[in-house]
């Protein structure tokens, strides 16, 4: 708690106006990312987790509104002008998204994308840039990146296009990495290789925002974990504390539902039922039709959040406390 | 022994490299001579990377693309695309789900009418009232609600979507189902869902099941045998305890100690001791074995002559040189 | 599953095309249009090709006084039925031969896209060769061996015009092709003809909609063109490309002949635009 957080998100709401109504994707979300931390942010598809970051950076869709609060090293971010956004997301926040292929042009050689993306905007002379370029593909586990400078996305695997995405978004020297489901569209290998350049990039001091849907991915790499689920934030808690010992239902069933190589093999505990539909309306605990737990409580009122040292959870009845601290 | 359900033979494809202005000639080769065979009732996991000729195997088996050299048999029949009455007799035994969620229904079909097809096609059921009847079976068994067969496929969720394709898979009660990556593109916790639904069909069915993954764990949960592919190869085949507690192939501990560990502790600990196997960027040797490049272990003799599938005990094959000196224990 | 669900993606497309405010506006002009050209001559005094002796000079502009409300010609015919004839005339030749090149476009199109290899490439040789010859001298060489009549006109201008549809066509049923609900139809067993029909053309509608609705403005100036020439619609029959033309003649003496034509042309195509992108967001049921 000592540290300033470097990103402070303060009753987040994102809404979307769509035909038949307003949907409502983050229900105001509380959350702080610690400089030099890597903070894990993990969610079903339609958890609105993606939503809250891009709200940050003004990338919602055009029927998209945000409110509430975003600070980013004490500049306020919701509703600042489109010019300052332009500056957060060019040179003080790095984005990775899902698809590889969409940040990189295809017709472009990739040391031409990675120097003309900091050169274009006059951060940095051409040489710089290049030593840079050289320097941060040596850092996401490129071999040879000279070589590599001459080569087109498509010569690529999907490992090195992602590593190369991180790469490029990291081309300013941003002090936050929001990486939004970077290992989704590969294959296991490589997840794990990428992974592993999120965890030495960690180490080197970079603030990591790690967007996922997948709990397994995160335990290796991730300080702490956010799970949302229907807009707003269950649990957040240090990683050991919240594999070890989840206090939130939702995250329980979403650490059973993990295919292990080491659990008896003939059943998959999965979460019955589906997350509410985007034109639900939410009354008591979003997570209650779907939890074993619930009782009439929870179907009435929404949960306050709770916190007990570092770990915070929004639930009636929380698991107990396991034997972790 | 009886003939087994499904076999594959020596089957080698190869697609037309069709660089700029449709010259032709040169070819890829996406599987090199494999060979597999599946039983009735039994269930068959197929694991590798991207590129390894996974989703290739799946459209011969289904007919969707055509030998350039060994056969595909169905019951012992050689599958030829021509023959067009063997071939409805076997699709009517043999059936796919896809990855793609979204994509392997129509998008101006409702998802009712997706599965009313696969009835029609197949059993030649065309008048209203039994076919709603039976659609209604398929949503019930797959565990969606019948309300939603009206609804069309932007309407439905990633797992609904996935669940309608199974009810069309199986409304006919297939002996075989093939699924391609059928949990990849969900999340983790439909991953589960999907996964125990299919695990029920096969029990309620006695459905066999050839089953496509790149992850390990979902195929362990699923299979009674696993065939690692690599590059077209297949280089481990093992029934399933013996290949995840003694895997032979340095392929396939690199695999398994991919797959993410949801224990911090562990994570951190195994990150630290990875091994180079992970590294998937080089290109695959001229001679000798496939994956000596990327492989720990390789020696002089492993990038020049190409190991042969051989026994390793337990009716596993592996095709390593150096099998023998891995320790048998689990990796970690 | 007969016909229920079927009507529903299209009470739903039609829902979606009524919240649409241009397409609707558009719609209701293009009726009115449509209702004026057809009422039109009932309600004017004056026939087609009725030459009105008491003006001096013949030409004159319009005047409600007169009943003449778009002024007469050079040859003082009645402007306003005349419009009224040529409206009818130019959208029946795009209409039909639009539906023309939509019927052979569409079926050869997605048969060559989906079938694909030998016959796909054989089929858009054929589309190849009949787009190098001269587009002209094949309608003039017609109209020459069959005689001057309407039906020939839209046969003809149809007969060309579905070269590009079918091209556009192919391109979206090769992409198709490769979806998994189309491989998923395959293992199903169904017959090539059936996945076309079913599969492959309900979801190029889209596309076929939007460019059907810009190859009936190019039919219309095409059709003006021929009778330009001396090769489209006869006297004393007429088209709003005739009509266009024979008033640009005349723009610095009597503008009124150009302008009246043209405004309804403009208006037509105007709207058919309009039209055509309101029902290829409302036919595409992925559009919330």
């Amino acid at each position: 708690m000592a540290q300033a957080p470097l990103l402070a998100i303060d009753g987040l709401r994102v809404a979307f106006d769509a035909e038949g109504g307003t949907l409502q994707a983050v229900r105001g979300v509380a959350l702080d990312v610690r400089p030099g931390e890597c903070l894990a942010v993990v969610g079903e598809s339609g958890s609105g987790k993606s939503q809250l970051f891009l709200a940050c950076l003004g990338l919602l869709a055009e029927n998209g509104r945000a409110t509430g609060s975003a600070c980013l090293d004490g500049d306020e971010l919701i509703g600042s002008p489109e010019a300052q956004l332009e500056t957060v997301r060019g040179a003080r926040v790095g984005l990775v998204s899902q698809d590889p292929m969409n940040a990189l042009t295809p017709h472009l050689r990739i040391g031409a994308q990675l120097v003309e993306y900091v050169t274009d905007r006059g951060l940095m002379s051409r040489s710089q840039a290049r030593a840079r370029a050289l320097e941060l593909l040596g850092a996401v586990g490129i071999d040879d990146p000279e070589s590599r400078f001459g080569q087109y996305p498509h010569e690529l695997s999907g490992g090195q296009r992602q590593r190369v995405a991180i790469a490029m978004a990291l081309m300013p020297g941003p002090g936050l990495l929001v990486a939004d489901e970077p290992t989704t569209a590969l294959d296991v290998t490589v997840q794990a290789q990428v992974l592993q350049v999120l965890r030495r990039l960690r180490e080197g001091g970079l603030t990591i925002v790690l967007i996922t849907h997948d709990l397994a991915v995160v335990a290796g790499v991730a300080d702490r974990v956010a799970v949302m689920y229907a807009g707003v934030v269950v649990e957040l808690a240090p990683v050991a504390g919240l594999f070890a010992s989840p206090r939130h239902p939702y995250t329980r069933a979403l650490l059973d539902s993990i295919p292990r190589l080491d659990a008896p093999a003939d059943r998959l505990s999965g979460i019955e039922g589906q997350p509410p539909g985007p034109h639900e309306r939410i009354v008591g605990c979003a997570f209650a039709p779907r939890c074993r737990q619930a009782r009439d409580q929870c179907r009435r009122s929404e949960p306050a959040p709770q916190a007990a040292g570092e770990s915070v959870w929004a639930c009636h009845a929380p698991l107990p406390r396991g034997w972790t601290t | 022994m009886s003939t087994p359900l499904l076999e594959v033979r020596g089957l080698r494809v190869e697609y037309p490299a069709r660089g700029w202005g449709g010259r032709r000639g040169s070819v890829v080769p996406a599987l090199h001579g494999l060979d597999l065979a599946l039983d009735d009732g039994r269930s068959l996991g197929i694991v590798g990377e991207s590129g390894c000729g996974k989703s290739t195997l799946v459209r011969s088996a289904l007919g969707l693309v055509a030998p350039s050299d060994g056969e595909v048999r169905w019951r012992g029949w050689t599958v030829d695309t021509r023959d067009r009455a063997r071939m409805r007799q076997m699709r009517r035994e043999m059936q796919v789900v896809f990855q793609d969620p979204f994509g392997s229904l129509d998008p101006r079909l409702t998802a009712g009418e997706s599965v009313a097809e696969a009835l029609q096609a197949l059993e030649g059921v065309t008048d209203a009232a039994p076919t709603r009847q039976r659609v209604s079976a398929a949503f019930a068994a797959v565990g969606l609600d019948a309300s939603l067969a009206s609804r069309y496929p932007h309407e439905l969720s990633g797992g609904q979507c996935q669940r309608v394709a199974i009810a069309r898979a199986t409304i006919v009660r297939p002996r075989l189902l093939i699924c391609d990556e059928p949990v990849s593109a969900l999340d983790v916790s439909v991953q589960a869902q999907i996964v125990n639904l299919l695990a029920e069909l096969r029990r309620r069915d006695r459905t066999a099941l050839l089953f496509i993954s790149h992850n390990l764990a979902v195929v362990r949960h699923l299979c009674e045998e696993v065939a690692v592919l690599y590059l077209g190869r297949i280089v481990e085949r093992a029934p399933r305890d013996s290949l995840f507690l003694a895997p032979r192939h340095p392929y396939t501990r690199a695999l398994l100690a991919a797959v993410p560990d949801p224990d911090p502790g562990e994570a951190a600990r195994r990150s630290r001791a990875e091994s180079p196997t992970v590294v998937a960027d080089r290109l695959p040797a001229a001679g000798g074995c496939p994956f000596s490049p990327r492989c720990p272990l390789a020696v002089d003799r492993c990038r020049i002559e190409p190991p042969e599938l051989e026994s390793t005990g337990d009716g596993a094959v592996a095709a390593c040189h150096r099998w023998r000196e891995l320790p048998t224990a689990q990796l970690d | 599953m007969s016909d229920g669900p079927r009507r529903g993606i299209y009470v739903a497309a039609w829902r979606r095309l009524r919240g649409n405010r241009a397409a609707v506006v558009a719609l209701a002009t293009l009726v009115l249009l449509v209702a004026a050209s057809l009422a039109g001559p009932a309600v004017s005094p004056y026939a087609i090709d009725q030459v009105d002796w008491s003006l001096n000079p013949l030409a004159s502009p319009p005047a409600l006084g007169t009943g003449h409300w778009f002024g007469t010609d050079g040859n003082g015919r009645d402007l306003f039925v005349r419009v009224c004839a040529g409206t009818r005339i130019s959208l029946l030749i795009a209409v039909l031969a639009t539906a023309v090149s939509l019927a052979i476009g569409v079926a050869w199109g997605a048969t060559a896209g989906y079938v694909g290899g030998r016959l796909d490439d054989w089929m858009m040789r054929v589309v190849d060769v009949l787009y190098a010859l001269p587009y002209m001298f094949f309608v003039i060489i017609l109209t020459v061996v069959f005689g001057r009549n309407l039906f020939l006109i839209f046969l003809a201008i149809g007969a060309v015009g579905w070269l590009t549809m079918a091209r556009i066509v192919r391109g979206q049923a090769l992409a198709l092709r490769s979806q998994p609900f189309v491989d998923a139809a395959i293992t199903l067993g169904l017959p090539t003809h059936r996945i076309i029909a079913r599969h492959i053309v309900p979801n190029v509608v889209g596309t076929v909609v939007v460019y059907a609705t810009l190859t009936v403005p190019q039919v219309i100036l095409f059709e003006s063109f021929l009778s330009f020439l001396g090769l489209g619609v006869q006297e004393p029959l007429t088209s709003l490309g005739r009509l266009v033309a024979e008033g640009s003649l005349e723009m610095e003496s009597a503008p009124w002949l150009l302008l009246a034509p043209s405004t309804v042309l403009a208006l037509i195509l105007l709207c058919l635009n309009f039209l055509g992108d309101g029902l290829r967001d409302a036919l595409d049921p992925r559009q919330r």
